[in-house]
């Protein structure tokens, strides 16, 4: 129950932090004050107190993108150890269950941004789907890596215990699968090299193009949906790269956290210091970490 | 196997780089990823048969060759006949990148089969060797300009420095240099060829070449 209790609490409370804190790396580098830590939580709150303005040629699917945009990071959050504090929920082949609800996420994502019948947003879904798909293969072949070295299905083993052996016995293979879901973070929370979160109005953009219908409580759900996704991704990455326990659940909550935070001024340095990706260099990258993840297992199949 | 030997990380870099040069369209960034790889091969020795003269020699040799004066060759030519990235290669970027990853899974599959001896099963230097040949033939033959060309050439010898590196005891200092020297003078007739071709055609595709004139 205190397990349960303390995920949600990590999950619902934290999650917000990450867009603060790598506002506030990027405005270090640039030079400026930038907003407060606690923006994305005013923004939030902001939003859920305003009114809400909705197209007529729209339907329920419009409305379902962002209540299940908030929803499926919040069940994906179930099957992910956060730290050493297990995953709540777990069974053998929650992988392929975790990887599809975000699929279907995006579906219902793309699907209202269809809806609204804007050829512009169509645009954004036509490219979110395409990264996304060559996203997807190589979230399964890191997977596959850690399943075979943990000898389980089930996330909640994979990122458990077994990472403190298969560092010492399949280290470069670990390597190339941290670097692999890196940027697969980059890729589905749209960060720098891939998609400027901050561009709205310009033809290159991504993500932001879908959302651009969205107004009021549905924007707020969409926002606090992405800071999860985004602290749900993060977290197998911290889980991967600290994979040691101390015994204590409260110190280990803490180290957790700060090793989230940590993820997230590695993400604001990756998008202080590189310049956003030509769109038709995007596929080309996104094929190469496909190789390096296919490359990995590769290695430790050998 | 040992996987944190610093030998075998190395060659982990070697086969990253591999890849980076096959998806790379920036000359000047593929150049020096080939200079970086030179310089980390040219470790390889010392980590490998420790520090005597003969691996210092080698070490030394590979260094100054393919780390800094090969590169810096192939930069000043790029200079010179103002280029900055290979335009059109015969087989797209991505294509070629599928074709290195089957080629370095076909390595890893093939030298498992191999009837090696004892000391070398299981090590990492003869599949990261035909890996890193294959992607210097894969270089040589999807890429038009002369310079990518000799790059392709650099990694081939790159490979089979690799491959060297297990004879390394057995080998005469005399036959590594006059690897190393072959390797200098291919470079310095490339440079020359190539800035022929440029004189010529005024750019540096060697597709021209095959076209007759008048």
């Amino acid at each position: 129950m205190l397990q349960l209790f303390l995920h949600l609490l990590l999950l619902l409370g934290l999650s917000p932090l990450l867009p603060g804190v790598i506002g506030k790396t990027k405005a270090l580098f640039a030079g400026r004050t930038g907003p407060p830590f606690l923006q994305s939580y005013y923004d939030i709150w902001k939003l859920f107190g305003k009114g809400l303005v909705i197209s007529r040629t729209t339907t329920w699917v419009f409305r379902a993108g962002p209540v299940l945009g908030l929803v499926v990071p919040v069940l994906a959050a179930l099957m992910v150890p956060f730290g050493s504090i297990g995953a709540p929920i777990s069974f053998a082949g929650d992988l392929i269950f975790f990887v599809y609800l975000f699929g279907l996420s995006r579906f219902f994502t793309a699907s209202a941004a269809l809806d609204t019948g804007s050829s512009f947003e169509g645009m954004g879904a036509a490219r979110e789907v395409t990264f996304a798909c060559l996203a997807e293969p190589t979230v399964f072949f890191s997977f596959i890596v850690l399943a075979r070295l943990s000898g389980s299905l089930s996330l909640d083993v994979m990122f458990g215990q077994a990472l403190n052996t298969a560092w010492q016995s399949a280290g470069p293979s670990l390597i190339l699968v941290v670097a692999c879901l890196f940027v697969v973070v980059l890729v589905e929370n749209c960060r720098i090299p891939f998609d400027d979160p901050n561009t709205h109005l310009e033809l290159t953009m991504i993500h932001e193009v879908m959302v651009l219908d969205h107004s009021g409580p549905d924007f707020g759900m969409i926002l606090y949906g992405a800071a999860m996704k985004l602290f749900v991704l993060g977290a197998l990455v911290v889980r991967l790269v600290f994979p040691g326990s101390t015994g204590n659940v409260w110190f280990d909550t803490l180290l957790f956290s700060g090793g989230m935070l940590l993820l997230a001024v590695v993400i604001g340095v990756v998008e202080s210091t590189m310049a956003r990706l030509r769109l038709l260099r995007v596929p080309q990258l996104l094929v190469g970490t496909l190789l390096l993840s296919f490359f990995s297992l590769i290695l430790l199949l050998r | 196997m040992d996987n944190y030997n610093p030998a075998n990380l190395l060659l982990l870099l070697v086969i990253l780089f591999n890849f980076f040069l096959l998806g790379s369209s920036r000359l000047n960034a593929c150049i020096r990823t080939v200079a970086i790889q030179g310089g980390i091969l040219s470790l390889l020795p010392l980590f490998i048969h420790g520090f005597s003269g003969h691996s210092l020699f080698l070490a030394g040799g590979a260094f100054l060759l393919k780390g800094l004066a090969i590169p810096f060759l192939l930069l000043r030519a790029i200079r010179q006949v103002h280029i900055r990235r290979e335009m059109e290669p015969l087989i797209g970027y991505v294509p070629t990148l599928l074709l290195g990853t089957l080629a370095t899974a076909g390595a890893f599959i093939f030298s498992d089969r191999l009837p090696l001896i004892e000391a070398h099963r299981g090590s990492l230097f003869i599949p990261v060797g035909l890996a890193t040949l294959a992607t210097g033939f894969l270089m040589l033959i999807t890429r038009r300009k002369a310079i990518t060309q000799a790059l392709g050439y650099l990694i081939f010898e790159n490979g089979v420095f690799i491959f060297g590196m297990l004879l390394a005891e057995a080998m005469p200092l005399m036959v590594e240099a006059g690897v190393l020297l072959d390797l200098l003078v291919a470079v310095f007739v490339m440079g020359i060829v190539m800035h022929q071709i440029n004189r010529e055609f005024s750019s540096m595709n060697t597709g021209q070449l095959s076209s007759l004139r008048e």
